[in-house]
């Protein structure tokens, strides 16, 4: 067998595996969606002094800017998130193999960003992975807020980054079946619990920031 | 379950919707809403870290709300709010928030934590866990015309000495005028300059005003304790009151949540909206100004600097009227740090100054504005809130630094009026 006895595995992992994973996927956020917008919110019957809805939408991206002075307070979940987030988004969005499981997918492609920025990216990404796993545990406020699903999102986040580092550089071997199957596996590991988690702020931060927004935005106040 | 944990766990699903589930679903425990709240930084204690304090709501959320959430409970799995639950998170809820808002201003996912703390007083009070203060002035309101019990005496004798004062008649219950003014208890109780300040204003800007005997108290402590029923019981007095009179505006006073309770919850608290305007006095004499009626003869020359009342500027959205005023009648106008939109809070708002539980903890919060107020070293501070001012005041004399006058902005335009 010139092949070994992981390419079940990994084909799996390709096909089933994945097309499960996106439909728990996908599935789960609509549904998880549709739990929140079903609530409603009772109409506001206040005069509006500004503009709620155009403030609601600017804020969706302004609040991705820390406000002045915020960042000086707690310098380690900031610059470790942004590079996190941006870390985690070159490599997903600009690794030639995603691009070509995104355009097999949904038919978009764009062009791919060379080995070195995306190992970049990754190994920045997991070093900020750490400091603010640090954070969690030194922190007086981080260490109170965090619960095990915190935990767990951190750690299923990271693992492809990981995984896929070792697969695309063969680090244990020649033959990177194995760990490229475990790549997709973590991988779908992280569909399948986005739905369930805090993952979910993913999607719903633009409603939350939406809402607070416009809630501000109707007394014409900032946000 | 007692039927009072019952009760509030009803108010507090009640004040579940879409917006509450979307900042639960999307908060990361990043905990930088704590470093926004000065119980927090004054303290160093996790326990202030402003997101922890709605614990119990995110948990009625998750149990109840959630695909995972439901299915844990169908198997008996979802931890349950007990009543030992509810008494250790009063103090979190009440003593350690005055809804500042700050927190809402810098989460990162756009949570507003401060409306969630709004929401999650509705359980508590609900529940019985409500603290007593705010209780005691909710009965007294109800039960009189304010939360000092009943002013109208009171209200009545202070419009006889304004009137004295400035030479000006001033008609109460006078129906179809530009202007009904609301007051704040603590505005009546320390005299009458407020009153007279505002007949000044009114005769030179050539605007007909009165004060409605049957609803002139603006402070609802139903926002604050977190009882809907006893807050717009509070509001209807007032809009009843100035649909009698068919007024066109209904001036709030310098007070932050009466303004916040008039002006953006009221016409929710009764469904429906007003057939009048609601402003502030400070939007009222703003506008004045750009009307050119408002004009001004000489400046104060002491430093002066401004307070941003939270409920007003932050979550009112009142930021530039008070600069333009100020830069009308102060020499030396300095700002503090933070100033506008993330100023710190006076360390009394949401009912903390009247918990007296809360005195403690409040004072030393107050150390942050302190700091601030050092660091501009100024003769007077002027703000527009009744409550901030008192607080200030008495904050400052605490710390030995009363040398610092505390100014009503309104007050001081009306000083300042040329003839």
């Amino acid at each position: 067998m010139t092949n070994n006895q992981y390419f079940d595995l990994l084909m799996w992992a390709r096909t089933t595996g994945f097309d499960i994973a996106l439909t728990i996927m996908v599935g789960g956020i609509l549904l998880r969606v549709i739990e929140i917008v079903v609530l409603g919110r009772k109409k506001d019957f206040a005069k509006a002094k500004g503009s709620p809805v155009t403030q609601g939408i600017k804020t969706i991206f302004s609040r991705s800017v820390p406000r002045k002075g915020t960042m000086k307070e707690a310098p380690v979940t900031y610059i470790g998130g942004y590079i996190f987030h941006i870390g985690f988004f070159v490599a997903f969005l600009f690794l030639g193999a995603h691009i070509a499981l995104i355009k097999d997918l949904i038919g978009l492609s764009w062009p791919d960003f060379n080995k070195a920025v995306i190992e970049t990216a990754v190994a920045l990404a997991i070093v900020a992975a750490a400091a603010l796993a640090y954070t969690r545990f030194t922190d007086p406020v981080r260490r109170r807020l965090t619960g095990w699903s915190d935990w767990f999102v951190l750690i299923v986040s990271v693992l492809p980054l990981i995984t896929g580092y070792i697969a695309v550089n063969k680090v244990f071997g020649v033959d990177g079946t194995l760990w490229m199957a475990i790549h997709i596996l973590s991988a779908e590991l992280l569909m399948v619990s986005f739905p369930f988690t805090k993952l979910m702020h993913a999607v719903t931060f633009a409603m939350a920031r939406y809402y607070n927004g416009s809630i501000q935005g109707r007394k014409g106040a900032e946000s | 379950m007692t039927a009072t944990l019952e009760r509030g766990l009803n108010a507090l699903r009640e004040q579940i919707d879409a917006p509450v589930a979307s900042f639960f679903t999307s908060c990361v425990s990043c905990g930088i809403c704590a470093e926004a709240c000065l119980f927090y930084k004054e303290t160093g204690d996790p326990e202030y870290t402003p997101i922890h304090k709605l614990e119990l709501m995110r948990r009625m959320w998750s149990n109840e709300y959630t695909l995972l959430g439901r299915a844990k409970s169908l198997l008996g799995l979802g931890k349950k709010i007990t009543d030992d639950d509810l008494t250790r998170w009063e103090t979190l809820v009440y003593d350690s928030c005055t809804m500042c808002g700050r927190c809402t201003m810098v989460c990162p996912v756009g949570n507003d934590i401060t409306m969630m703390i709004r929401k999650m007083r509705e359980g508590m009070s609900a529940s019985g866990h409500g603290p007593k203060e705010l209780v005691g002035a909710a009965e007294r309101h109800t039960d009189g015309t304010s939360p000092m019990g009943d002013l109208t005496q009171a209200l009545l004798k202070r419009v006889e000495q304004a009137s004295k004062v400035t030479g000006i008649e001033i008609e109460v219950d006078k129906p179809n005028v530009d202007y009904m003014l609301m007051l704040s208890s603590h505005e009546i109780a320390s005299g009458e300059e407020m009153i007279a300040s505002v007949a000044k204003i009114m005769k030179k800007a050539g605007h007909s005003w009165t004060i409605s005997t049957e609803g002139f108290e603006a402070t609802n402590v139903g926002i604050q304790l977190g009882n809907r029923d006893v807050a717009a019981n509070l509001v209807s007095r007032i809009v009843d009151a100035a649909i009698k009179l068919k007024v066109k505006t209904v001036i709030s006073p310098e007070c932050g949540h009466a303004f916040q309770a008039i002006r953006w919850e009221g016409p929710n608290l009764i469904g429906k909206e007003y057939p009048f305007e609601v402003k502030h006095i400070i939007e009222v004499l703003d506008q004045f100004r750009a009307e050119g009626k408002l004009t001004t003869n000489g400046k104060n020359g002491d430093r002066l600097t401004f307070h941003d009342p939270c409920q007003v500027n932050r979550r009112g959205g009142i930021n530039k009227e008070p600069r333009r005023l100020m830069n009308m009648v102060a020499e030396n106008f300095i700002e503090t740090e933070d100033a506008g939109t993330m100023n710190w809070c006076c360390s009394g708002g949401g009912g903390v100054g009247a918990n007296q539980r809360a005195n403690d903890l409040q004072a030393k919060a107050f150390n942050i504005k302190k700091r601030q107020i050092e660091a501009v070293a100024p003769d007077a501070i002027v703000t527009m809130c009744a409550f901030c001012h008192s607080t200030l005041e008495d904050q400052l004399e605490a710390n030995e630094m009363d040398d610092i006058e505390v100014l009503s902005l309104t007050e001081m335009m009306a000083e300042y009026l040329d003839d």
